[in-house]
């Protein structure tokens, strides 16, 4: 039998000592997904180490932008004033996860964190890498149609299930985390890892490394943002994929843009070979699938997820289309 | 006696749910909501299922979840109480070694907290050996059953259909299909069971409570009257509840091994895609001939279906073809493939659902291929007698149901031709589809009445409430057949301490149910008059009602608008509405509710429901509501039903006939063809997900 | 490993044992006899199990209850006066008015659900629908559906559902 406690530390300093020192501790957030994976038997820790009572629960403004606690409930961090109106692209990718309930629950750090919703990943009797490693993918050749299309490898094809991750990796967020050795900071652009060999590994955080703090860059860009998701249910639903955007348009050509996608990779892509094409070019649907299929040039697809490269370039041109400042054209 | 039709006061009226309080306070007390009603604290019951499709359980290896200080016991096959019968082998659980399909019972923890119980069948090792399996339709070997569920002929034909497709002029073909589709009641399959003194009370989630006793009682040894079974409170069931499955045999056997010790069992949502029903996929191959002005000639529906090897089920889906339209000649079979998976069984509308699906897309496909629009085409095949029968219709109203749904849709103004609206960035389209459900009825229900003091009554039926609202129209339908007041009436339902009662299910259950109360009344009357002594009481039960040689069905159109989104192909209904002529309506807002109901399912089942039964492992990977969608609230918009003034007495005396499963039929078709004629793209396969238009 | 924690439960003080592992669903079910939230799925997939929990709407089936010590839970039972003639809750009477619930199984987490979905309209907080994030909040059919969208309902009753919260949220 799994004994299974539960503890409450003092301080940060104290949750991050207590992991690191013990393979089976994990933190708990919100819960949302680590109790999930408990009942699933995905997850078999020994240890719970609830962070949620850690004063990292505020939203404040910084010189350079603002500094997001982990804490910070989903539904509190899309509905900041500062967020909706400086990073509506964020607020709009919150919006666009999970449930008014979960996000109530649901914290930065832990969305960050989630795990891959692939159906092998979560039903323990099937082989799968990242839960068992060297057991097999039971996803490539199995159920497909939310399998990744970017950065694959032969032993994953999940996708990183994050919607605000999206955002965050557009708005060039950074990530707080506090180690033994003291503070470090991750662009989370950097933070999530692909599968490559070792599935099983999916972030650049060592084990005990506990995320304080988001931190957002104030940019003019950022205020023009938004996030797109085309999913099967117009709500509840993770997304098929999605594109977080931000544009600026001068005279009549991009001037700068922003792109990134969920539901292509086991990370949050930053579409940068898309974002380099469209910079300088009039803004057309034409020129807009055109540097959707230059970031797809190294894409694999199977039967099932083929029509993700389609869903791209709508996504990606609804997203900006929101953003342009006049009509875009067809 | 039969009943006779009797006067409407209550009926017709919406009066409120009796038990609407209960129900928005959360304290209406669902199967393993009874702890109040027992006299020990409950064991937890967990179940632990194969995970091979086909095969042997060598060895159930319980050491690690035993040592667990709170599990109690694990059952196996080596150790579970035996049946006396174990011929059905989907109740057979934990008899013998044989493994029928992944995801089977071969263990069943029992521990003294849920989390224990959990926890203990994680621990649980099952040691299987496997077999070779074949759980996947395609390429599979199919077979002709004798009969297709409800009892229908497997085959029927009729005139010439070779010689009629050869000579049509205008010639269809086409193939038609829906995934497994799972029920997903919100409520989990779920019982209490406590064994004492040799006999069995259950709570059960069902739809049956003496369906339930009459069968777990011979499989379990016992007489009848020692089963007793109760479902105040169901949690929806849409099919799946309306027989018994494995669970409900597990928690019977634990009970008995923990004798006199009350056992409680709630499926999980995962186990749910494994072991309480689903609807088959469907596979429909039509053929039609007509002439250019489209009339059908020549109609064919062949559909394939998957059953199981360890029960055959044969979702009955070209039954519809035989009455829905004129055709000189008509032919329709079923075939199955025996696989080694989960036992399909009844989900909203079997056969009408799927079939009408198949059947009214073709008819889209034909006034395509004809140039005639979709209403008029359905018109002009409208038959004068019931095709299959010969016998004349009662209350045939699908052409007035058409054009109401037509007038108030606006379905004047839609341009003949697809792709020919875009709003924005979506695509505009609208569909109809015809709907059709049988007139079922169920003879055999009994009912009692009791004289009360006061004027008041007691009127007693095995009946359930699943959420149809049976509860409340049951009550109607006795005040106005004993000629009083609602109020003046205790009904008692869903136990089997009452009167037998049918299923609810197939539609029936109001109909067959109202008929035995009906015609209870009446003799009540007849032999105690109107003023009774208290304590007086009449029962009786039904043959039937009457013995018509007319054809009984429903009917309705169901109109939908559909948005496509260009960039994205995201599937939207802004509106959906459904136009029926069912009977009388008994109470306008439990009917409502049920016809919406129905259209939310269709909807559902359009744009997302689709279970994915992974060929290699045979079990559905897609198995909980993440990954498996219904119907959310924001997919649901403009819903609207409305109903024609009806009253069909050759069908009840009540004048109604039953409303809980033609919401369904014809609502995905209509959507559909809603979608195609927005995008010109024609889908044939349900569900229509962004990625069909997406490209 | 069992703790004790300290929960108010529809106004009551109660101190109730768990194991690590109990949620607070099982928690209110299993050990404090109160099955007015529902489990329908146990994963945060159907929004049966929702509840107040310090006065925001709030899964239960995903909550451990030793991480809810000291909080203060209402489900819909509590949002009702005691007994068969207790004042309904004014979201609960809507329901009622307007057919919003068929099985009843997933209705009180509905209502529970509404009644966060109210409050949070009311402070302003947007949703995947609001057009303009910055304006104030209409809590239109649009927004009503869209933040309902959390509770599944297969019984179909979403209809009867958006009529009852568009009615409870103009009292
Ligand atoms: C039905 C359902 C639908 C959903 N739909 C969506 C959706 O559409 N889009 C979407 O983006 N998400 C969706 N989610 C996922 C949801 O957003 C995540 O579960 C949630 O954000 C996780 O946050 P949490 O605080 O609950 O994490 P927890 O479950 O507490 O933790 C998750 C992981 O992160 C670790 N962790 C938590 N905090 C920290 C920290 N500060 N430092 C280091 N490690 C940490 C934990 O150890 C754990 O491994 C859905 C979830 C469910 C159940
Ligand atoms: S895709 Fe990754 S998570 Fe899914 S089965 Fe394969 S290895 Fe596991
Ligand atoms: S039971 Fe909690 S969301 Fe379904
Ligand atoms: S009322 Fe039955 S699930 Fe909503």
């Amino acid at each position: 039998m799994r004994e299974l406690t539960y503890e409450v530390p003092a301080t940060a300093e104290e949750a991050v000592a207590k992991v690191t020192g013990d393979e089976q501790a994990r933190f708990l957030g919100g819960g949302t997904n680590l109790v999930d994976h408990l009942k699933l038997g995905v997850s078999t820790p020994k240890v719970l180490v609830d962070i949620s009572r850690l004063p990292f629960d505020a939203v404040e403004q910084t010189d350079d932008g603002l500094r997001i606690g982990t804490n910070v409930r989903n539904s509190d961090l899309a509905a900041h004033p500062l967020v909706r109106s400086g990073w509506p692209g964020l607020s709009r990718a919150l919006l666009a996860g999970a449930s008014g309930q979960l996000r109530n629950q649901a914290t930065t750090g832990g969305n960050l964190l989630q795990r891959t919703r692939c159906v092998y990943f979560q039903d323990i009797t099937t082989p799968c890498n990242k839960r068992e490693p060297g057991s097999g993918c039971s996803a490539i050749e199995g159920y497909g149609r939310h399998n990744a299309l970017l950065g694959t490898s032969e032993a994953c094809v999940a996708t990183h299930p994050s919607d605000m991750a999206v955002a965050l990796v557009a708005l060039n967020a950074t990530v707080v985390v506090l180690g033994p050795d003291g503070e470090r900071r991750i662009p989370v652009a950097d933070l999530h890892t692909l599968p490559g060999h070792h599935p099983e590994v999916e972030t650049t955080l060592a084990h005990g490394e506990l995320i304080t703090h988001v931190e957002l860059p104030v940019t003019t860009l950022a205020k023009r943002s938004t996030y797109y998701k085309a999913r099967d249910r117009a709500s509840y639903a993770f997304a098929l994929v999605s594109a977080a955007a931000a544009l600026s348009i001068e005279d009549g050509v991009v001037a700068d843009v922003a792109l990134a996608w969920g539901g292509v990779a086991h990370k949050p892509w930053r579409a940068s070979r898309a974002e380099e094409a469209l910079r300088g070019q009039p803004l057309e649907e034409s020129a807009i699938a055109s540097a959707v299929d230059e970031e797809l040039r190294d894409a694999v697809t199977g039967p099932d997820n083929d029509y993700k490269r389609a869903l791209l370039r709508g996504v990606t041109t609804a997203a900006l289309s929101r953003l342009a400042p006049t009509e875009v054209s067809r | 006696m039969t009943a006779r039709p009797f006067e409407a006061r209550s009926m017709g009226t919406a009066l409120d749910r009796v038990d609407g309080r209960e129900k928005v306070t959360g304290r209406a007390t669902y199967a393993v909501e009874h702890d109040a009603d027992l006299d020990e604290a409950p064991l937890h019951a967990w179940l632990v299922t194969s995970t091979t499709a086909s095969g042997r359980v060598l060895r159930v290896d319980a050491a690690e979840a035993l040592a667990h200080p709170h599990v109690v016991t694990v059952l196996d096959h080596t150790n579970a109480p035996r049946l006396a019968d174990t011929e059905d082998r989907e109740l057979a659980v934990l008899q013998d070694d044989r493994i029928g399909f992944r995801g089977q019972i071969v263990a069943v923890v029992l521990a003294e907290t849920s989390e224990a119980a959990r926890e203990g069948a994680r621990l649980v090792r099952v040691h299987q050996e496997a077999a070779d399996a074949s759980v996947s339709l395609d390429g599979a070997e199919t077979y002709a059953p004798e009969e297709a569920n409800g009892g229908f002929e497997a085959a029927t034909d009729q005139g010439d259909f070779d010689a009629a497709w050869a000579a049509a002029p205008v010639q269809l073909e086409q193939t038609y299909s829906t995934p497994l589709e799972f029920n997903n009641p919100m409520e989990p399959h779920a019982a209490t069971a406590l064994w004492r003194d040799g006999s069995l009370t259950l709570w059960d989630s069902t739809q049956a409570v003496h369906g339930v006793a009459s069968t777990l009682a011979p499989m379990l040894g016992i007489s009848q009257d020692r089963v007793r079974v109760q479902a105040p409170y169901i949690g929806g069931g849409f099919g799946s509840k309306g027989l018994p499955h494995g669970p409900e045999m597990a928690v019977a056997l634990a009970a008995r091994w923990a004798d006199g010790r009350p056992v409680k069992l709630a499926v999980t949502r995962q186990q749910m895609f494994g072991l309480t029903g689903y609807r088959t996929r469907t596979v429909s191959h039509l053929r039609i001939g007509a002439e250019p002005d489209g009339r059908i000639t020549a109609l064919e529906h062949a559909a394939v279906g998957q059953s199981s090897a360890v029960k055959e089920f044969v979702e009955q889906t070209a039954v519809p073809a035989r009455m829905m339209y004129a055709a000189s000649s008509l032919r329709t079979s079923h075939r199955v493939a025996a696989l080694d998976v989960a036992v399909p069984s009844w989900m909203r509308a079997p056969g009408e659902m799927p079939g009408m699906f198949a059947l009214e897309v073709a008819m889209d496909d034909l006034a395509e291929a004809t140039g005639i629009d979709p209403i008029e085409l359905r018109e002009r095949n409208e038959p004068e007698v019931d095709p299959e029968t010969g016998n004349p219709y009662n209350n045939r109203r699908l052409v007035e149901c058409l054009h109401r749904g037509a007038d108030l849709f606006g379905w004047q103004d839609r341009p003949a031709e697809p792709r020919a609206t875009l709003d924005g960035d979506w695509w505009v389209g609208t569909g109809v589809a015809s709907a059709t459900y049988p007139a079922s009825f169920a003879p055999g229900n009994t009912a009692r009445i009791i004289a009360l003091d006061g004027g008041r009554y007691e009127v007693s039926i095995g009946a359930v409430d699943l959420g149809t609202g049976s509860r409340t129209v049951l009550l109607q339908i006795a005040a106005d057949a004993l000629g009083v007041d609602p109020e003046a009436i205790d009904l008692a339902l869903a136990d089997t301490d009452l009167p037998m009662a049918t299923v609810a299910g197939g539609s029936s259950g109001t109909s067959s149910w109202g008929t035995a109360i009906a015609q209870t009344a009446q003799q009540f009357r007849a032999d105690h008059g109107e003023h009774p002594d208290p304590g007086v009481e009449t029962t009786t039960t039904t043959d039937g009602y009457p013995s018509t040689d007319h054809a009984l069905h429903s009917f309705g159109a169901v109109f939908a608008e559909a948005r496509v989104h260009r960039l994205t192909g995201e599937v939207r209904v802004p509106r959906l509405l459904g136009v029926y002529s069912v009977g009388r309506v008994i109470n306008p807002m439990t009917a409502r509710s049920q016809l919406l109901g129905g259209l939310t399912m269709g909807l559902s089942a359009a744009l997302f429901e689709d279970a994915y039964q992974d060929p290699r492992f045979g079990h559905v990977v897609t198995q909980d509501l993440a990954s498996y969608h219904v119907a959310a609230h924001a997919d649901v918009r403009d819903l609207q039903v409305e109903w024609l003034d009806d009253v069909d007495e050759l069908a009840t005396p009540m004048g109604s006939r039953g409303i809980g499963e033609i919401g369904i039929v014809g609502t995905s078709a209509a959507i559909l063809n809603a979608a195609s004629h927005a995008t010109g793209v024609r889908v044939r396969d349900l569900p229509a997900t962004p990625d069909v238009f997406s490209s | 490993m069992e703790h004790t924690v300290s929960l108010r439960i529809d106004g009551v003080d109660q101190e109730v044992s768990v194991d690590t592992r109990t949620t607070l669903l099982d928690a209110l079910r299993e050990r404090v006899g109160n099955t007015s939230p529902k489990k329908g799925c146990d994963h945060g997939q159907c929004g049966s199990c929702t509840v107040l929990l310090d006065g925001r709407r709030h899964l239960t089936c995903l909550a451990l209850a030793v991480a809810y010590d000291g909080a203060e839970i209402v489900t819909a039972s509590g949002l009702a006066g005691e007994g068969d003639d207790g004042e309904l809750h004014p979201v609960q009477q809507a329901f009622l008015a307007h057919d919003g619930y068929q099985c009843g199984y997933c209705t009180p987490g509905q209502v529970c659900s509404a009644v966060g979905v109210i409050d949070e309209a009311k402070r302003g907080q947007p949703s995947h629908v609001t057009d303009d994030l910055e304006a104030d909040i209409d809590l239109d059919d649009d927004e009503i559906r869209e933040r309902m969208s959390g509770n599944l309902c297969r019984c179909g009753a979403y209809v009867g559902i958006l009529d009852a919260v568009r009615e409870a949220a103009a009292r």
